[in-house]
């Protein structure tokens, strides 16, 4: 009897547990992964809020500081006056009125076609002369007291002489650009060029390679990242110098929008346009950058 | 066979800031077509400057620099070298590196097939098919340095400099690339100069072994002929009497009659 009931009830048994087993395994496994990936997700949380919280914070605190600074009113708008006024203003950026009355989106874009314009004739000419000058070094010595003379200058002091030149205001401001992105371009270029590794240069001579090869197979993708950087300066400092540039030639664009809206004694579109000038070059920046670590070989 | 590089009174003296360097000085050597040689001495010796002087990327001051019968005028695809630190272009592929060289010195009268075939071919024969389309950068130290022996035998040199070619990377590679190397010179039966400062890797691979003296103004102190077999292989050699015995006479002028010139 024993041994009929010892062997049923295994039996019986048997039958159950896989439906049990087979049951909670499942969850168990989804309670076994669920902590992990929460952990996981957790982490994750953590490390965007770390990068993202503190800037957020920073700003606000500025914002903050500028509401209590304006909460008696006085001259400067406060955050939500501004906040108001650029709601406005971006609810229709492309209307033109004439050409002194048009909307910010049109004095962005004519501010950046002549930082365009003027910064790609400064690199058409400015990254071979670059080139040259880190080649031959009887073409540097020549012009390097030269540039060393002329970088410092502030670029608008050229602003007359290309008003004299061109006897228009438009290509005098794109002409200034040209003038102060050419140096970090020269100079970073030729550079790069000097500290090509003399092993690439004796590979290229052992190879007995032609001077187009030499050019674009080791010269061009050795110089690449400091021409980059030599492109950042400049289009950086570009975007500084076309403000005050437009300031004084006037026409179209964000520089002669800041002063008009000066004339006006609109203030809060002033501030508007120091948020969207720096916005804007901060974008430039982040493009180049992206660039430069897209293009980055490692050695 | 008769001599095939001929160095005849070859100096190098270079200008420094404090005035006039003698880095080489009489240097006299014949090398056979077809023959292994190693130039050995302690660091600053001059041995790597000797190799330059027979690449072409340096000319010599004094004397002359003779291959295939003609002066040496400077560095050529005849001449290949493997660098000491592999110098491939770290923006090309190591595919692209080994073509750069052959597109150089076969591309006026091949077609692009018959130029990758090449280069695969030599890949192939360094053991780098698996990652010949591979960056420098994403492959090891032995395999870049595969793909820099590679580079120059694609030319296929009439002389192979190598400026020790085996310097930066560990023992076992290093061991694993000397066999390698043995194989592939008895194939193509490539006249080759290597620079090292290892003994035993300069007993192994050589024919003869140029010892040269500490600089400055250094020259060949003595060249010791390796008369060993070959195929030859490093197991068997280890307890050979004639492999110690060379062995035991470079070490006897590195360490007794050329002090190293921070220890005299």
């Amino acid at each position: 009897m024993t041994a009929i009931t010892v062997n049923a009830m295994p039996s019986i048994t048997a039958s159950e547990t896989p439906r049990r087993i087979a049951k909670p395994t499942p969850r168990q496994i989804e309670i076994a992964a669920a902590p992990s990936s929460a952990t996981e997700h957790a982490a994750a949380m953590r490390a965007f809020f770390a990068a993202v919280l503190p800037p957020i914070l920073g700003l606000l605190l500025v914002i903050g500081l500028w509401h209590i600074a304006t909460i008696k009113g006085g001259a400067i708008p406060s955050p939500t006056q501004t906040w108001e006024a650029a709601a406005k203003l971006f609810a229709d950026p492309f209307y033109s009125n004439g050409p002194n009355d048009q909307g910010i989106g049109w004095n962005i874009l004519s501010s950046l076609q002549r930082v365009g314009i003027g910064f790609g004739i400064a690199a058409l000419v400015g990254i071979p002369a670059g080139f040259l000058l880190g080649r031959f070094s009887l073409l540097s010595s020549l012009v390097n007291p030269l540039i060393s003379l002329l970088r410092p200058v502030s670029p608008l002091a050229w602003l007359p002489i290309g008003l004299l030149v061109f006897k228009r205001a438009d290509p005098a401001a794109t002409w200034t650009i040209f003038i102060c992105s050419i140096w970090p371009m020269i100079m970073n270029t030729a550079q790069g060029v000097q500290r090509v590794p003399q092993d690439y240069l004796n590979v290229a001579r052992v190879l007995n390679l032609s001077e187009w090869k030499i050019v674009t197979k080791i010269l061009f993708p050795s110089v690449l990242p400091y021409m980059l950087t030599g492109i950042r300066l400049s289009i950086g400092t570009a975007w500084l110098v076309i403000v005050a540039a437009e300031m004084l030639t006037g026409g179209v664009g964000i520089g002669f929008w800041v002063w008009d809206e000066w004339n006006n004694l609109k203030v809060e579109h002033i501030i508007i346009a120091i948020f969207v000038i720096g916005i804007v070059g901060l974008i430039l920046e982040q493009i180049l950058l992206f660039l430069a670590k897209r293009l980055h070989t490692e050695s | 066979m008769g001599k095939y590089v001929s160095i005849e009174n070859a100096g190098m003296t270079f200008d420094s800031k404090k005035g006039k360097f003698v880095a080489l000085r009489d240097i006299n050597l014949a090398i056979r077509q077809g023959e292994f040689v190693s130039l050995i001495g302690h660091s600053g010796c001059g041995k790597s400057t000797l190799l330059n002087l027979i690449a072409g990327l340096t000319l010599p001051t004094a004397g002359a620099l003779i291959c295939a019968g003609r002066e040496i005028p400077g560095p050529g695809p005849e001449r290949a070298v493997v660098f000491q630190n592999h110098s491939l272009l770290p923006w090309l592929t190591c595919f692209d590196n080994v073509m750069l060289a052959v597109e150089r010195v076969f591309g006026r009268n091949e077609g692009k097939t018959e130029l990758k075939a090449r280069t695969q071919n030599v890949l192939e024969m360094v053991g780098l098919a698996h990652a010949m389309h591979k960056y420098p950068g994403e492959v090891s130290g032995g395999m870049k340095q595969r793909v820099g022996i590679a580079r120059a035998l694609a030319m296929e040199p009439k002389v192979l400099l190598m400026d020790e070619p085996f310097g930066a990377l560990d023992a076992l590679t290093r061991a694993r690339l000397q066999d390698e190397l043995m194989a592939i010179c008895a194939k193509t039966q490539a006249t080759t100069v290597m620079v090292t400062h290892d003994v035993d890797e300069a007993v192994l691979l050589s024919d003869r072994i140029v010892m040269m003296t500490n600089g400055p103004a250094a020259t060949i102190g003595d060249i010791l002929t390796v008369d060993l077999p070959r195929p030859r292989d490093r197991l068997a050699l280890a307890h050979d009497a004639r492999y110690m015995d060379c062995r035991s006479k470079v070490i006897e002028f590195l360490y007794a009659k050329q002090q190293h010139p921070l220890a005299a």
